[in-house]
Protein backbone atom coordinates (compact mmCIF):
# COMPACT_ATOMS: atom_id res chain seq x y z
CA UNK A 1 0.00 0.00 0.00
CA UNK A 2 1.25 3.43 -0.92
CA UNK A 3 0.40 6.42 1.25
CA UNK A 4 1.50 9.96 0.45
CA UNK A 5 0.94 12.63 3.09
CA UNK A 6 1.23 16.35 2.44
CA UNK A 7 3.98 16.08 -0.17
CA UNK A 8 5.66 19.33 -1.24
CA UNK A 9 8.15 19.97 -4.00
CA UNK A 10 9.35 23.16 -5.66
CA UNK A 11 11.97 23.71 -8.33
CA UNK A 12 13.27 27.16 -7.50
CA UNK A 13 10.26 29.46 -7.59
CA UNK A 14 8.19 26.86 -9.43
CA UNK A 15 5.88 25.22 -6.88
CA UNK A 16 4.97 21.88 -8.36
CA UNK A 17 3.57 19.79 -5.51
CA UNK A 18 1.87 21.75 -2.75
CA UNK A 19 0.52 19.21 -0.29
CA UNK A 20 -0.35 16.03 -2.14
CA UNK A 21 -2.14 13.44 -0.02
CA UNK A 22 -3.10 10.17 -1.65
CA UNK A 23 -3.56 6.51 -0.82
CA UNK A 24 -3.28 3.57 -3.16
CA UNK A 25 -4.38 0.21 -1.81
CA UNK A 26 -2.51 -3.01 -2.53
CA UNK A 27 -3.59 -4.58 -5.81
CA UNK A 28 -5.37 -1.45 -6.90
CA UNK A 29 -4.98 0.38 -10.18
CA UNK A 30 -4.80 4.10 -9.57
CA UNK A 31 -4.83 6.48 -12.52
CA UNK A 32 -3.55 10.02 -12.15
CA UNK A 33 -4.94 12.61 -14.49
CA UNK A 34 -4.23 16.30 -14.69
CA UNK A 35 -3.07 19.04 -17.00
CA UNK A 36 0.32 19.08 -18.65
CA UNK A 37 3.02 20.30 -16.27
CA UNK A 38 1.01 19.84 -13.08
CA UNK A 39 3.65 17.55 -11.63
CA UNK A 40 2.34 14.05 -12.31
CA UNK A 41 5.74 12.74 -13.37
CA UNK A 42 7.39 14.53 -10.45
CA UNK A 43 4.93 12.78 -8.13
CA UNK A 44 5.90 9.30 -9.33
CA UNK A 45 9.60 10.17 -9.25
CA UNK A 46 9.28 11.40 -5.67
CA UNK A 47 7.93 8.04 -4.58
CA UNK A 48 10.90 6.30 -6.18
CA UNK A 49 13.35 8.73 -4.60
CA UNK A 50 14.52 10.09 -7.96
CA UNK A 51 13.26 13.50 -6.87
CA UNK A 52 13.68 14.50 -3.23
CA UNK A 53 10.50 16.10 -1.88
CA UNK A 54 10.89 19.27 0.19
CA UNK A 55 8.41 18.06 2.79
CA UNK A 56 5.88 15.30 3.40
CA UNK A 57 5.79 11.58 4.10
CA UNK A 58 5.89 8.67 1.69
CA UNK A 59 5.00 5.29 3.11
CA UNK A 60 5.00 1.90 1.44
CA UNK A 61 3.27 -0.80 3.49
CA UNK A 62 3.35 1.49 6.49
CA UNK A 63 7.11 1.99 6.28
CA UNK A 64 8.43 5.44 5.59
CA UNK A 65 10.75 5.65 2.62
CA UNK A 66 13.12 8.56 2.35
CA UNK A 67 15.43 8.41 -0.66
CA UNK A 68 18.83 9.46 0.65
CA UNK A 69 18.36 8.64 4.32
CA UNK A 70 17.62 4.98 3.67
CA UNK A 71 20.50 2.54 3.89
CA UNK A 72 21.85 1.12 0.67
CA UNK A 73 20.53 -2.39 1.24
CA UNK A 74 17.09 -1.15 2.28
CA UNK A 75 16.94 1.06 -0.78
CA UNK A 76 17.88 -1.78 -3.11
CA UNK A 77 15.27 -4.04 -1.56
CA UNK A 78 12.75 -1.22 -1.94
CA UNK A 79 13.56 -0.61 -5.61
CA UNK A 80 13.53 -4.32 -6.39
CA UNK A 81 9.76 -4.28 -5.82
CA UNK A 82 9.18 -1.58 -8.42
CA UNK A 83 8.90 -1.32 -12.16
CA UNK A 84 8.74 2.02 -13.90
CA UNK A 85 7.90 3.05 -17.43
CA UNK A 86 9.30 6.51 -18.02
CA UNK A 87 7.43 9.08 -20.06
CA UNK A 88 10.26 9.15 -22.62
CA UNK A 89 10.82 5.36 -22.40
CA UNK A 90 14.42 6.00 -21.21
CA UNK A 91 15.82 2.90 -22.93
CA UNK A 92 19.61 2.57 -22.69
CA UNK A 93 20.79 3.35 -26.19
CA UNK A 94 24.06 1.47 -25.81
CA UNK A 95 22.21 -1.81 -25.25
CA UNK A 96 20.08 -3.91 -27.58
CA UNK A 97 16.34 -3.95 -27.01
CA UNK A 98 16.35 -7.38 -25.36
CA UNK A 99 19.23 -6.40 -23.08
CA UNK A 100 17.19 -3.39 -22.06
CA UNK A 101 14.14 -5.47 -21.31
CA UNK A 102 16.17 -8.07 -19.44
CA UNK A 103 18.38 -5.53 -17.63
CA UNK A 104 17.23 -6.42 -14.13
CA UNK A 105 17.39 -10.13 -14.95
CA UNK A 106 20.98 -9.83 -16.18
CA UNK A 107 22.25 -7.85 -13.20
CA UNK A 108 21.78 -7.89 -9.49
CA UNK A 109 20.62 -10.63 -7.17
CA UNK A 110 18.84 -13.69 -8.55
CA UNK A 111 20.11 -13.11 -12.03
CA UNK A 112 19.24 -15.49 -14.82
CA UNK A 113 21.51 -17.01 -17.43
CA UNK A 114 21.81 -15.07 -20.64
CA UNK A 115 19.64 -17.50 -22.59
CA UNK A 116 16.89 -17.53 -19.96
CA UNK A 117 16.94 -13.76 -19.68
CA UNK A 118 16.69 -13.45 -23.42
CA UNK A 119 13.74 -15.82 -23.58
CA UNK A 120 11.99 -13.86 -20.86
CA UNK A 121 12.70 -10.60 -22.70
CA UNK A 122 11.28 -11.95 -25.94
CA UNK A 123 8.17 -13.13 -24.11
CA UNK A 124 7.67 -9.68 -22.57
CA UNK A 125 8.20 -8.04 -25.94
CA UNK A 126 5.53 -10.27 -27.40
CA UNK A 127 3.14 -9.26 -24.64
CA UNK A 128 3.52 -5.61 -25.58
CA UNK A 129 3.01 -6.43 -29.25
CA UNK A 130 6.62 -6.41 -30.45
CA UNK A 131 7.94 -9.20 -32.63
CA UNK A 132 11.05 -11.22 -31.65
CA UNK A 133 13.07 -9.60 -34.49
CA UNK A 134 12.95 -6.35 -32.55
CA UNK A 135 14.98 -7.94 -29.74
CA UNK A 136 18.28 -7.53 -31.53
CA UNK A 137 17.79 -3.96 -32.67
CA UNK A 138 19.07 -0.92 -30.81
CA UNK A 139 16.51 1.49 -29.29
CA UNK A 140 17.44 4.23 -31.79
CA UNK A 141 16.20 1.93 -34.58
CA UNK A 142 12.68 1.78 -33.14
CA UNK A 143 9.80 4.18 -33.68
CA UNK A 144 8.62 6.28 -30.73
CA UNK A 145 5.67 4.01 -30.04
CA UNK A 146 7.84 0.90 -30.27
CA UNK A 147 10.30 2.42 -27.79
CA UNK A 148 7.44 3.12 -25.44
CA UNK A 149 6.33 -0.50 -25.60
CA UNK A 150 9.88 -1.78 -25.13
CA UNK A 151 10.07 0.46 -22.05
CA UNK A 152 6.85 -1.12 -20.84
CA UNK A 153 8.28 -4.58 -21.40
CA UNK A 154 11.32 -3.60 -19.32
CA UNK A 155 9.10 -2.29 -16.52
CA UNK A 156 7.23 -5.59 -16.20
CA UNK A 157 10.11 -7.97 -16.97
CA UNK A 158 10.91 -8.91 -13.39
CA UNK A 159 7.26 -9.21 -12.26
CA UNK A 160 7.36 -6.23 -9.89
CA UNK A 161 4.76 -5.81 -7.15
CA UNK A 162 4.32 -2.11 -7.77
CA UNK A 163 4.38 -0.64 -11.26
CA UNK A 164 4.36 2.97 -12.37
CA UNK A 165 3.37 3.77 -15.92
CA UNK A 166 4.02 7.31 -17.11
CA UNK A 167 1.75 7.79 -20.13
CA UNK A 168 1.86 4.21 -21.44
CA UNK A 169 -0.35 4.82 -24.46
CA UNK A 170 0.84 8.23 -25.62
CA UNK A 171 2.08 7.96 -29.18
CA UNK A 172 0.44 4.60 -29.88
CA UNK A 173 -2.21 3.91 -32.50
CA UNK A 174 -5.70 3.23 -31.05
CA UNK A 175 -5.46 -0.53 -31.53
CA UNK A 176 -2.07 -0.79 -29.88
CA UNK A 177 -3.31 1.51 -27.11
CA UNK A 178 -6.15 -0.95 -26.56
CA UNK A 179 -3.67 -3.83 -26.34
CA UNK A 180 -1.59 -1.97 -23.77
CA UNK A 181 -4.63 -1.02 -21.71
CA UNK A 182 -5.64 -4.66 -21.59
CA UNK A 183 -2.14 -5.68 -20.61
CA UNK A 184 -2.03 -3.23 -17.72
CA UNK A 185 -5.44 -4.39 -16.54
CA UNK A 186 -4.23 -7.99 -16.78
CA UNK A 187 -1.10 -7.29 -14.76
CA UNK A 188 -3.21 -5.81 -11.98
CA UNK A 189 -5.97 -8.41 -11.90
CA UNK A 190 -3.97 -11.56 -12.65
CA UNK A 191 -0.63 -10.80 -11.05
CA UNK A 192 -2.10 -8.75 -8.21
CA UNK A 193 0.29 -5.87 -8.81
CA UNK A 194 -0.37 -2.36 -7.57
CA UNK A 195 -0.27 0.13 -10.42
CA UNK A 196 -0.11 3.90 -10.69
CA UNK A 197 -0.66 5.13 -14.21
CA UNK A 198 -0.45 8.64 -15.56
CA UNK A 199 -2.48 9.22 -18.68
CA UNK A 200 -4.24 11.92 -20.67
CA UNK A 201 -6.26 9.41 -22.61
CA UNK A 202 -9.79 9.09 -21.20
CA UNK A 203 -10.37 5.75 -22.95
CA UNK A 204 -7.33 4.48 -21.13
CA UNK A 205 -8.57 5.83 -17.82
CA UNK A 206 -11.82 3.92 -18.16
CA UNK A 207 -10.04 0.75 -19.26
CA UNK A 208 -7.32 0.71 -16.61
CA UNK A 209 -8.52 2.46 -13.49
CA UNK A 210 -10.03 1.18 -10.28
CA UNK A 211 -9.67 4.65 -8.85
CA UNK A 212 -8.84 8.00 -10.39
CA UNK A 213 -7.08 10.98 -8.85
CA UNK A 214 -6.89 14.37 -10.45
CA UNK A 215 -3.86 16.54 -9.76
CA UNK A 216 -4.36 20.26 -10.08
CA UNK A 217 -2.62 23.24 -8.52
CA UNK A 218 -0.15 20.99 -6.75
CA UNK A 219 -2.85 19.06 -4.87
CA UNK A 220 -5.20 16.16 -5.42
CA UNK A 221 -8.28 17.98 -6.62
CA UNK A 222 -10.54 14.94 -6.69
CA UNK A 223 -10.18 11.23 -6.11
CA UNK A 224 -12.69 8.41 -6.26
CA UNK A 225 -13.69 5.20 -8.01
CA UNK A 226 -13.66 5.41 -11.77
CA UNK A 227 -17.43 4.73 -11.80
CA UNK A 228 -18.03 7.98 -9.90
CA UNK A 229 -15.89 10.06 -12.21
CA UNK A 230 -18.61 10.94 -14.70
CA UNK A 231 -21.14 11.80 -12.02
CA UNK A 232 -18.91 14.04 -9.91
CA UNK A 233 -20.04 17.65 -9.89
CA UNK A 234 -16.44 18.84 -9.57
CA UNK A 235 -16.08 21.38 -12.39
CA UNK A 236 -12.34 20.71 -12.78
CA UNK A 237 -12.86 17.01 -13.35
CA UNK A 238 -15.79 17.66 -15.65
CA UNK A 239 -13.81 20.11 -17.75
CA UNK A 240 -10.87 17.69 -17.94
CA UNK A 241 -12.78 14.55 -18.90
CA UNK A 242 -14.82 16.34 -21.50
CA UNK A 243 -11.88 18.31 -22.84
CA UNK A 244 -13.62 21.67 -22.76
CA UNK A 245 -11.63 24.82 -23.43
CA UNK A 246 -13.97 26.80 -21.17
CA UNK A 247 -13.99 26.17 -17.43
CA UNK A 248 -12.14 26.68 -14.17
CA UNK A 249 -8.86 25.31 -15.56
CA UNK A 250 -7.49 28.29 -17.43
CA UNK A 251 -5.93 27.50 -20.76
CA UNK A 252 -3.27 30.10 -21.41
CA UNK A 253 -3.63 31.54 -24.88
CA UNK B 1 27.06 51.38 -8.55
CA UNK B 2 28.43 51.26 -5.02
CA UNK B 3 32.09 50.81 -4.24
CA UNK B 4 31.44 47.46 -2.64
CA UNK B 5 30.05 45.93 -5.83
CA UNK B 6 33.38 44.54 -7.06
CA UNK B 7 34.00 43.12 -3.61
CA UNK B 8 30.62 41.43 -3.59
CA UNK B 9 31.33 40.05 -7.03
CA UNK B 10 34.70 38.72 -5.87
CA UNK B 11 33.02 37.19 -2.84
CA UNK B 12 30.49 35.40 -5.00
CA UNK B 13 33.22 34.13 -7.28
CA UNK B 14 35.27 32.74 -4.39
CA UNK B 15 32.20 31.14 -2.85
CA UNK B 16 31.14 29.48 -6.07
CA UNK B 17 34.66 28.16 -6.67
CA UNK B 18 34.71 26.73 -3.14
CA UNK B 19 31.28 25.19 -3.60
CA UNK B 20 32.31 23.59 -6.90
CA UNK B 21 35.50 22.26 -5.32
CA UNK B 22 33.40 20.74 -2.58
CA UNK B 23 31.06 19.09 -5.07
CA UNK B 24 33.94 17.71 -7.14
CA UNK B 25 35.61 16.36 -3.99
CA UNK B 26 32.39 14.66 -2.94
CA UNK B 27 32.02 13.17 -6.41
CA UNK B 28 35.63 11.93 -6.29
CA UNK B 29 34.99 10.37 -2.89
CA UNK B 30 31.84 8.68 -4.17
CA UNK B 31 33.75 7.38 -7.20
CA UNK B 32 36.49 5.87 -5.06
CA UNK B 33 33.93 4.36 -2.68
CA UNK B 34 32.04 2.85 -5.61
CA UNK B 35 35.32 1.50 -7.01
CA UNK B 36 35.92 -0.79 -4.06
CA UNK B 37 32.35 -1.99 -3.54
CA UNK B 38 30.93 -4.83 -5.64
CA UNK B 39 29.45 -5.41 -8.13
CA UNK B 40 31.95 -4.65 -10.83
CA UNK B 41 30.59 -4.26 -14.36
CA UNK B 42 33.26 -6.00 -16.43
CA UNK B 43 31.49 -5.55 -19.74
CA UNK B 44 31.20 -1.81 -19.25
CA UNK B 45 34.85 -1.70 -18.25
CA UNK B 46 36.02 -3.51 -21.39
CA UNK B 47 33.88 -1.27 -23.53
CA UNK B 48 35.40 1.81 -21.86
CA UNK B 49 38.88 0.38 -22.32
CA UNK B 50 38.23 0.05 -26.04
CA UNK B 51 36.72 3.52 -26.36
CA UNK B 52 39.20 5.37 -24.20
CA UNK B 53 42.41 3.42 -24.67
CA UNK B 54 42.48 1.68 -28.00
CA UNK B 55 40.60 4.26 -30.04
CA UNK B 56 42.74 7.11 -28.67
CA UNK B 57 45.90 5.53 -30.08
CA UNK B 58 45.79 7.26 -33.50
CA UNK B 59 45.29 10.72 -32.01
CA UNK B 60 47.99 10.29 -29.39
CA UNK B 61 50.35 8.73 -31.93
CA UNK B 62 49.95 11.53 -34.48
CA UNK B 63 50.39 14.18 -31.80
CA UNK B 64 53.57 12.55 -30.55
CA UNK B 65 55.02 12.00 -34.03
CA UNK B 66 54.74 15.63 -35.08
CA UNK B 67 55.77 16.94 -31.69
CA UNK B 68 58.89 14.77 -31.62
CA UNK B 69 59.84 15.98 -35.10
CA UNK B 70 59.33 19.65 -34.26
CA UNK B 71 61.19 19.22 -30.99
CA UNK B 72 64.23 17.82 -32.82
CA UNK B 73 64.28 20.83 -35.15
CA UNK B 74 63.96 23.33 -32.29
CA UNK B 75 66.59 21.70 -30.11
CA UNK B 76 68.94 21.48 -33.04
CA UNK B 77 68.49 25.20 -33.71
CA UNK B 78 68.89 26.02 -30.02
CA UNK B 79 71.81 23.65 -29.56
CA UNK B 80 73.61 25.18 -32.56
CA UNK B 81 73.98 28.42 -30.61
CA UNK B 82 76.26 26.58 -28.17
CA UNK B 83 77.66 24.21 -30.79
CA UNK B 84 75.91 21.47 -28.87
CA UNK B 85 73.84 19.94 -31.67
CA UNK B 86 74.68 16.48 -30.39
CA UNK B 87 72.26 16.87 -27.45
CA UNK B 88 69.28 16.54 -29.81
CA UNK B 89 68.58 12.81 -29.24
CA UNK B 90 68.77 12.89 -25.45
CA UNK B 91 66.81 16.14 -25.02
CA UNK B 92 64.10 14.94 -27.40
CA UNK B 93 63.81 11.73 -25.41
CA UNK B 94 63.77 13.46 -22.02
CA UNK B 95 61.35 16.14 -23.22
CA UNK B 96 58.95 13.60 -24.65
CA UNK B 97 59.09 11.18 -21.73
CA UNK B 98 58.93 13.71 -18.90
CA UNK B 99 56.67 16.42 -20.28
CA UNK B 100 55.30 16.37 -23.78
CA UNK B 101 54.25 12.73 -23.96
CA UNK B 102 52.03 12.85 -20.88
CA UNK B 103 50.89 16.47 -21.21
CA UNK B 104 50.06 16.57 -24.90
CA UNK B 105 48.71 13.03 -24.79
CA UNK B 106 46.61 14.00 -21.79
CA UNK B 107 45.26 17.10 -23.51
CA UNK B 108 44.39 15.19 -26.66
CA UNK B 109 42.64 12.52 -24.62
CA UNK B 110 40.87 15.27 -22.68
CA UNK B 111 39.53 16.67 -25.93
CA UNK B 112 38.51 13.28 -27.22
CA UNK B 113 37.39 11.41 -24.14
CA UNK B 114 36.22 13.97 -21.56
CA UNK B 115 33.91 15.42 -24.20
CA UNK B 116 32.49 12.10 -25.31
CA UNK B 117 31.99 10.85 -21.75
CA UNK B 118 30.27 14.08 -20.72
CA UNK B 119 28.06 14.09 -23.80
CA UNK B 120 27.10 10.43 -23.39
CA UNK B 121 26.37 10.55 -19.67
CA UNK B 122 24.77 14.00 -20.01
CA UNK B 123 22.42 12.67 -22.67
CA UNK B 124 21.61 9.68 -20.48
CA UNK B 125 20.88 12.09 -17.66
CA UNK B 126 18.53 14.33 -19.64
CA UNK B 127 16.71 11.42 -21.27
CA UNK B 128 16.15 9.86 -17.81
CA UNK B 129 18.34 6.85 -18.57
CA UNK B 130 20.29 7.55 -15.37
CA UNK B 131 17.00 7.57 -13.44
CA UNK B 132 16.04 4.35 -15.18
CA UNK B 133 19.29 2.75 -14.01
CA UNK B 134 18.44 3.67 -10.43
CA UNK B 135 14.96 2.17 -10.69
CA UNK B 136 16.57 -1.02 -11.98
CA UNK B 137 18.58 -1.21 -8.73
CA UNK B 138 21.82 -0.24 -10.45
CA UNK B 139 24.08 2.44 -8.99
CA UNK B 140 25.00 4.87 -11.81
CA UNK B 141 28.31 5.58 -10.09
CA UNK B 142 29.21 1.91 -10.33
CA UNK B 143 27.72 1.27 -13.74
CA UNK B 144 28.78 4.48 -15.53
CA UNK B 145 31.53 6.27 -13.61
CA UNK B 146 33.73 3.51 -12.22
CA UNK B 147 34.34 1.64 -15.51
CA UNK B 148 35.26 4.84 -17.33
CA UNK B 149 37.50 6.25 -14.62
CA UNK B 150 39.26 2.93 -14.15
CA UNK B 151 39.71 2.40 -17.90
CA UNK B 152 41.14 5.90 -18.38
CA UNK B 153 43.49 5.61 -15.40
CA UNK B 154 44.83 2.27 -16.58
CA UNK B 155 45.07 2.99 -20.28
CA UNK B 156 46.63 6.47 -20.15
CA UNK B 157 50.06 5.19 -19.01
CA UNK B 158 50.04 2.78 -21.94
CA UNK B 159 49.05 5.59 -24.30
CA UNK B 160 51.84 7.73 -22.87
CA UNK B 161 54.36 4.93 -23.35
CA UNK B 162 53.28 4.51 -26.96
CA UNK B 163 53.33 8.29 -27.43
CA UNK B 164 56.84 8.54 -25.98
CA UNK B 165 58.12 5.90 -28.37
CA UNK B 166 56.46 7.44 -31.39
CA UNK B 167 57.65 10.92 -30.37
CA UNK B 168 61.20 9.72 -30.05
CA UNK B 169 60.83 8.00 -33.40
CA UNK B 170 59.59 11.31 -34.87
CA UNK B 171 62.72 12.98 -33.54
CA UNK B 172 64.79 10.20 -35.04
CA UNK B 173 63.18 10.61 -38.47
CA UNK B 174 63.87 14.32 -38.50
CA UNK B 175 67.33 13.87 -36.98
CA UNK B 176 68.45 11.33 -39.53
CA UNK B 177 66.72 12.73 -42.63
CA UNK B 178 66.92 16.46 -42.11
CA UNK B 179 69.74 17.06 -39.63
CA UNK B 180 72.23 14.51 -40.91
CA UNK B 181 72.53 12.50 -37.72
CA UNK B 182 73.85 8.99 -38.00
CA UNK B 183 71.00 6.61 -37.25
CA UNK B 184 72.95 4.32 -34.94
CA UNK B 185 74.47 7.22 -33.00
CA UNK B 186 71.05 8.79 -32.59
CA UNK B 187 69.63 5.64 -31.07
CA UNK B 188 72.67 5.09 -28.88
CA UNK B 189 72.48 8.66 -27.52
CA UNK B 190 68.79 8.27 -26.81
CA UNK B 191 69.17 5.01 -24.94
CA UNK B 192 72.30 5.97 -23.01
CA UNK B 193 70.97 9.19 -21.57
CA UNK B 194 67.40 8.22 -20.82
CA UNK B 195 66.90 7.11 -17.23
CA UNK B 196 64.17 4.94 -15.87
CA UNK B 197 62.52 7.69 -13.85
CA UNK B 198 62.33 9.97 -16.92
CA UNK B 199 59.91 7.49 -18.39
CA UNK B 200 58.38 6.32 -15.10
CA UNK B 201 57.44 9.80 -13.96
CA UNK B 202 55.69 10.38 -17.28
CA UNK B 203 53.69 7.18 -16.87
CA UNK B 204 52.60 8.19 -13.39
CA UNK B 205 51.56 11.58 -14.75
CA UNK B 206 49.62 9.76 -17.45
CA UNK B 207 47.68 7.74 -14.90
CA UNK B 208 46.79 10.88 -12.95
CA UNK B 209 45.74 12.71 -16.13
CA UNK B 210 43.64 9.77 -17.25
CA UNK B 211 41.86 9.75 -13.89
CA UNK B 212 41.21 13.50 -14.13
CA UNK B 213 39.90 13.29 -17.70
CA UNK B 214 37.36 10.56 -16.99
CA UNK B 215 36.40 12.05 -13.64
CA UNK B 216 35.64 15.43 -15.23
CA UNK B 217 33.71 13.79 -18.06
CA UNK B 218 31.58 11.82 -15.62
CA UNK B 219 31.13 14.67 -13.14
CA UNK B 220 29.94 17.17 -15.73
CA UNK B 221 27.83 14.57 -17.49
CA UNK B 222 26.10 13.52 -14.27
CA UNK B 223 25.43 17.16 -13.42
CA UNK B 224 24.33 18.13 -16.90
CA UNK B 225 21.59 20.72 -17.19
CA UNK B 226 18.35 19.89 -18.97
CA UNK B 227 18.00 19.67 -22.73
CA UNK B 228 20.51 19.80 -25.57
CA UNK B 229 21.92 23.08 -24.24
CA UNK B 230 22.59 21.51 -20.88
CA UNK B 231 24.50 18.66 -22.51
CA UNK B 232 26.44 21.10 -24.68
CA UNK B 233 27.46 23.11 -21.65
CA UNK B 234 28.41 19.97 -19.72
CA UNK B 235 30.63 18.83 -22.60
CA UNK B 236 32.40 22.16 -22.83
CA UNK B 237 32.91 22.36 -19.07
CA UNK B 238 34.30 18.83 -18.98
CA UNK B 239 36.96 19.56 -21.61
CA UNK B 240 37.95 22.90 -20.08
CA UNK B 241 38.09 21.51 -16.54
CA UNK B 242 40.02 18.41 -17.60
CA UNK B 243 42.57 20.47 -19.58
CA UNK B 244 43.18 23.00 -16.83
CA UNK B 245 43.43 20.29 -14.19
CA UNK B 246 45.92 18.37 -16.32
CA UNK B 247 48.17 21.40 -16.65
CA UNK B 248 47.91 22.25 -12.96
CA UNK B 249 48.49 18.65 -11.89
CA UNK B 250 51.44 18.46 -14.26
CA UNK B 251 53.10 21.40 -12.55
CA UNK B 252 52.48 19.98 -9.09
CA UNK B 253 53.71 16.51 -10.05
CA UNK B 254 56.81 17.95 -11.69
CA UNK B 255 57.53 19.90 -8.51
CA UNK B 256 57.04 16.77 -6.45
CA UNK B 257 59.14 14.52 -8.69
CA UNK B 258 62.01 16.73 -9.77
CA UNK B 259 62.48 19.77 -7.56
CA UNK B 260 65.62 19.41 -5.52
N1 LIG C 1 14.37 18.23 -12.73
C1 LIG C 1 13.59 19.32 -12.82
N2 LIG C 1 14.13 20.55 -12.65
C2 LIG C 1 13.37 21.65 -12.72
N3 LIG C 1 12.06 21.65 -12.96
C3 LIG C 1 11.46 20.46 -13.14
C4 LIG C 1 12.19 19.23 -13.08
N4 LIG C 1 11.34 18.21 -13.30
C5 LIG C 1 10.13 18.77 -13.50
N5 LIG C 1 10.19 20.11 -13.40
C6 LIG C 1 9.06 21.04 -13.51
O1 LIG C 1 8.00 20.53 -12.76
C7 LIG C 1 6.77 20.78 -13.41
C8 LIG C 1 5.98 19.49 -13.51
O2 LIG C 1 6.64 18.60 -14.37
P1 LIG C 1 6.11 17.14 -14.68
O3 LIG C 1 7.06 16.53 -15.63
O4 LIG C 1 5.83 16.42 -13.43
O5 LIG C 1 4.73 17.46 -15.40
P2 LIG C 1 3.63 16.42 -15.87
O6 LIG C 1 2.42 16.64 -15.01
O7 LIG C 1 4.19 15.06 -15.90
O8 LIG C 1 3.31 16.95 -17.32
P3 LIG C 1 3.07 16.12 -18.67
O9 LIG C 1 1.67 15.64 -18.62
O10 LIG C 1 3.26 17.14 -19.72
O11 LIG C 1 4.06 15.03 -18.69
C9 LIG C 1 7.10 21.42 -14.73
O12 LIG C 1 6.85 22.80 -14.62
C10 LIG C 1 8.56 21.17 -14.92
O13 LIG C 1 9.16 22.24 -15.58
MG1 LIG D 1 4.87 13.81 -17.26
Amino acid sequence: MIRLTDLHKSFGANRVLAGVTLEVARGESMVIIGGSGTGKSVLLKSILGLVTPDAGRIEIDGQEVAGARMGRAAREAFLARFGMLFQGAALFDSLKVWENVAFRLLHGPGKLSKAEARDRAIDRLRRVGLRPEVADLYPAELSGGMQKRAGLARAIAANPEIIFFDEPTTGLDPIMAGVINELIREIVTEMGATAMTITHDMTSVRAIADRVAMLHGGQIRWTGPVADMDATPDPYVQQFIHGRAEGPIAAVR
Amino acid sequence: MSVTAPLAWLGHLVLSILAETGRVSRFTGATLAALVRPPFYAREFLHALLQIGWLSLPVVGMTALFTGGALALQIYAGGARFSAESVVPSIVAIGMARELGPVLGGLMVAARVASSIAAEIGTMKVTEQVDALVTLSTDPMKYLTVPRVLAATLSMPVLVAVGDSIGIFGGYLVGVNRLDFNGATYIKNTVDFLQFWDVGSGLVKGAVFGFLVALMGCYHGMNSGRGAQGVGRATKSAVVAASVLILAANYLLTEAFFSA
